[in-house]
């Protein structure tokens, strides 16, 4: 141990690479195909969306490059197709799969940003509240009992609603991404802070944190530096299959209207606009939207299904 | 056997005075109220008259206090945006909903039973193991794409079923209900499967996981050994032992169901309670929104309730173990 540590950065990194590779959670990932199809899928999918400028025929956002010449054309493989427009166009002449493109960024950044900010949140709570216990503990936890007794469906709807309403008119658009992260923390922390306060609250009673504590170290020190590591496992199958949820919960208020404007669209809102021109023939400025999002949030799953499995001790 | 039977309504209780705390919290945050009902050429005179006879200058919780003593007879007050009762506005469309969570219920055990049975016994073959993989998809497909994709394929396509609204339906006493016309039953298809397409895949897999558990007890070798037939060890012996977990989950999520139709309901254009609140909330009718959000919470902690208590009663261990 200690002559790895006084290696070079670069052989310390190749070092840190092949321990991972000699990792239980290494030998079972290869050995699952769902999982491996799931990670080279989601890979795939958030590259493409991150080189959206790049690899996208137009710019879906620029009025400038739309043709109403364009408009209602059916994807490539059908008689009418067109190049370059692959997945065929909308009603105003936008592209489909520049717009999925486009769409899938905004879609997964919302869902990374409001994972990151509901651990933030849930895991500091759940550490301070299974630390101390008390009052503070007490207050927390009924107040999760609240969230958890009213369906998040419907806590997502009013939080976004109330919030949008309260944000200035010309805000609205621009403040659209920020709200629906907001919403989908309030409704998510709830589950991280409770399998964290269970886990500290066991990890509070070993030797090892009553050692820490009979040297005086800091209660921020030891929830950080001790506890918190032991209570990762299980949240880390928490956050994957909340990134997925995350992702459904936003298309869900993109699609009931209340999420991202048709200005700014994410794939919930494509849906939305797309799902208008349902009985007029034009299925594919529906259907493309639809297996996309489909596509993300299954191949998370899948992830999510196999690391469940795979940190599962019993199942060893 | 009664402190805990007190304990748990009290909790209940407490659930719904927060709730309807956070409902009365959306009428101060969400826009003046006056502002919204009044028109333009009301006087300053006459909007602060209106201002008082709304109780609005009254301190927090005094009207706080009224908001939850009117909501528990009931009112909600009016629609911002019809004027008509908001009670009134829910109670009719009430029957939609719930004839729709209930038939989706049904469904997905229905379904999802002998799906989990299937599955558990015949574990490995190609057939169970794609069963499996369909429903990790059943749970990552949001209830909206379910229904437009069931849309598309069945109502645009091939044209056999109606694609939005409740088609006829027959009046008894306040209930109304689709079941007893036959355009009734056909609307009810597309939207009921759509619901519990995700309950479809809970269910079989909590059989599945349950079955597997059970067929490795004892008293199911022992019926083997004493040569009872394959089906009816499958479906006498194991599978009710199994059913327990899934008539509690069903139970708690019946609520669940009634929440989301309002997704369902929106795509369906099925004139029930959910679609009530979205147009609500396009609106910011918060009258209608704060009823609904009531309304489904009681729905929700009662059922939750129900299910704690009638679990306290069969098993006695269950009563000391809670706070």
């Amino acid at each position: 141990m200690t002559d790895q540590a006084q290696e070079t950065p670069s052989t310390a990194k190749i070092g840190r690479l092949a321990r991972w590779r000699q990792s239980d959670l290494w030998w079972s990932f290869t050995r699952s195909p769902s999982a491996i199809a799931g990670a080279l899928i989601l890979t795939l999918l958030i590259l493409a969306a991150l080189a959206a400028p790049l690899i996208s025929p137009q710019n879906p956002f620029d009025p400038a490059q739309l043709d109403l010449w364009n408009s209602e054309l059916p994807p490539i493989w059908q008689a009418d197709g067109q190049w370059p427009f692959i997945l065929g166009t909308d009603t105003q002449g936008r592209d489909m799969l520049s717009a999925i493109l486009y769409g899938s960024r905004i879609s997964i950044l919302i869902g990374v940003c409001s994972v990151i900010l509901s651990l933030t949140v849930g895991l500091s709570l759940g550490l301070v509240a299974g630390y101390f216990g008390g009052i503070v503990d007490n207050v927390l936890m009924r107040i999760g009992d609240v969230l958890l007794s009213i369906p998040t469906i419907l806590i997502a709807i009013l939080v976004s609603a109330v919030a949008r309403q309260m944000l200035p008119p010309e805000l609205r658009d621009v403040g659209s991404a920020a709200v629906l992260v907001l919403a989908i923390t309030l409704s998510a922390w709830v589950q991280y802070a409770r399998t964290v306060r269970a886990q500290t609250i066991v990890e509070r009673g070993k030797e090892y944190v009553q050692a820490a504590r009979l040297l005086k170290t800091p209660a921020r020190r030891i929830m950080l530096n001790h506890i918190l590591p032991n209570t990762l496992t299980p949240i880390m199958v928490a956050a994957t299959l909340n990134f997925g949820m995350a992702i459904l919960t936003e298309a869900t208020l993109s699609f009931l209207g209340i999420g991202m404007p048709p200005s700014q669209p994410s794939l919930g809102t494509l849906i939305r606009l797309g799902n208008q021109f349902l009985f007029s023939g034009v299925w594919w400025v529906v259907l493309f939207p639809v297996l996309q999002l489909c596509l993300l949030v299954v191949s998370v799953n899948l992830l999510g299904d196999w690391l469940r499995d795979a940190l599962n001790p019993k199942l060893r | 056997m009664i402190v805990f039977l007190i304990k748990r309504l009290a909790n209940a209780v407490l659930v719904m005075l927060a709730v309807a705390l956070m409902a009365f919290m959306i009428f101060r945050f969400a826009g003046d109220p006056v502002e919204l009902m009044a028109n333009e050429q009301m006087s300053q005179a006459d909007r602060l008259e209106l201002r008082e006879k709304l109780g609005l200058n009254d301190p927090f919780v005094t009207q706080y206090v009224r908001f939850v003593v009117n909501a528990a007879q009931g009112d909600f007050g009016i629609s911002y945006r019809n004027g008509q009762d908001v009670m009134t506005l829910i109670a009719e469309r009430f029957p939609a909903t719930i004839e729709l969570a209930l038939v989706a219920t049904a469904l997905s055990l229905l379904i999802g039973i002998p799906l989990g049975v299937l599955t558990a016994i015949h574990r490995g073959r190609w057939y169970s193991e794609g069963l499996q993989f369909v429903s990790i998809i059943g749970v990552s497909l949001p209830s909206f794409v379910v229904g437009i994709l069931l849309i598309l394929v069945f109502a645009v396509s091939l044209g056999l079923v109606p694609a939005f609204g409740r088609g006829d339906v027959v009046q008894i006493g306040w209930w109304s209900t689709g079941l007893l016309t036959a355009s009734g039953r056909a609307s009810l298809l597309l939207p009921s499967f759509a619901l519990a397409l995700y309950q479809i895949t809970l269910v079989m897999r909590l059989v599945r996981a349950e079955m597997m558990e059970v067929l490795r007890s004892d008293f199911v070798k022992f019926a083997r050994a004493r040569g009872v037939p394959r089906w009816r060890i499958n479906f006498r012996h194991a599978l009710r032992n199994c059913l327990m977990p899934v008539v509690t989950m069903t139970a708690m999520n019946v609520g669940s169901l009634i929440a989301f139709a309002l997704i369902t309901e929106t795509v369906f254009q099925w004139p029930g309670m959910g679609m009530l609140f979205i147009q609500a909330v396009t609106f910011l009718d918060i009258p209608v929104m704060a009823g609904y959000l009531c309304i489904v919470s009681f729905i929700f902690v009662t059922l939750n309730t129900l299910v704690d208590i009638a679990y306290a009663v069969i098993d006695p261990r269950l009563r000391d173990a809670t706070r």
